[in-house]
């Protein structure tokens, strides 16, 4: 089975790279662009399906995927 | 004082570090591969600057998983003490030993520079300095933006745990002297213990006149005799 993990910056963070990001969309001309956040994602592959999965991959976070001090995660399991 | 340099895949500053510590101490430091499960009998663990595991990940994440950082947690439990420069400051972070976050530098550079710093505290890392001085040491980081949350700030500032901040030429905390946005311009923290110390600038770099300055030389000089 696969998961997907995105990790970003929690809100209160600043984020350089996401504002330089987004200050070169602007000045090609999408003007549109309000705020761009930069950050990490992983696609995970699990050898078969175990019922625990999903609190095996939160612990994954919290161990080394993201650093809660300065990070947020989301998991998503597309074919849970 | 007996002192071990850890060596991780991608540190660079472990042999400066090792030939300041044997210059300034005149105690040559036993070197330890990341990969070992025990420290040789010490009084000092110098975790060095550099670009552990190529800072995949984050900065000092994954060494903060080595097979040797299983002891050095021990041994700092123990109150044995534990200096970490650069990237070894990256990775007591990681490691929880000491609290809070190195992100990227806010202006998005690398930064590479002597900068002034102002003593502060009490720690005996910095005995050989006296509490309000200005000293120099080099930087040498993209990733030296420290960040924590609003109450581990006060409790560090309330502790006296800000031992080294990065100043402009009169002493002053300032913007424009802060090289990588890191908040309340810390350079330096402490654990509350006191016995845990990380720093971003380098003073292996500043061990004698013929390398910019001597202020390194008075840092592990000092370390060796408060150690000992």
């Amino acid at each position: 089975m696969k998961a997907i993990v995105h990790v970003v910056l929690k809100k209160d963070v600043l984020d350089p790279q996401g504002k330089a990001v987004e200050a070169a969309l602007r000045t090609l001309g999408f003007g549109e662009v309000a705020e761009v956040r930069q950050g990490k994602f992983f696609e995970i592959t699990l050898d078969g399906h175990r019922d625990d999965a999903s609190a095996r991959l939160d612990r994954m976070c919290e161990e080394l995927l993201a650093n809660p001090v300065i990070e947020d995660y989301r998991i998503t399991i597309p074919d849970a | 004082m007996k002192a071990v340099v850890v060596v991780f895949p991608g540190s660079n500053c472990d042999r400066d570090v090792a030939v300041a510590l044997a210059r300034c101490t005149g105690c040559a430091p036993t070197l330890v591969w990341h990969g070992a499960t025990s420290l040789p009998p010490c009084d000092l663990v110098v975790l060095p600057g550099g670009f552990s595991y190529g800072d995949y990940l984050r900065a000092g994440a994954i060494a903060a998983h080595s097979p040797i950082m299983r002891s050095v947690r021990e041994a700092a439990a123990r109150g044995i003490a534990v200096l970490g420069i650069c990237n070894g400051f990256q990775i007591l972070t990681e490691t929880g030993l000491l609290p809070g976050a190195l992100v990227r530098n806010a202006g998005l550079r690398f930064v590479c520079r002597p900068v002034d710093l102002r003593v502060e505290g009490d720690s005996p890392f910095l005995a050989g300095f006296t509490p309000g001085e200005c000293i120099r040491f080099p930087v040498a980081h993209m990733e030296g933006n420290y960040q924590t949350d609003p109450e581990t700030l006060a409790g560090l500032e309330a502790e006296g745990r800000i031992v080294l901040r990065y100043v402009d030429a009169e002493g002053g905390v300032t913007e424009a002297a802060n090289p990588n946005g890191s908040v309340a311009g810390i350079a330096g923290i402490t654990s509350a213990s006191r016995r845990i110390f990380g720093l971003m600038p380098h003073p292996e770099r500043v061990i004698g006149d013929e390398l910019g300055g001597s202020d390194g030389r008075r840092f592990f000089a000092a370390v060796a005799d408060a150690l000992a």
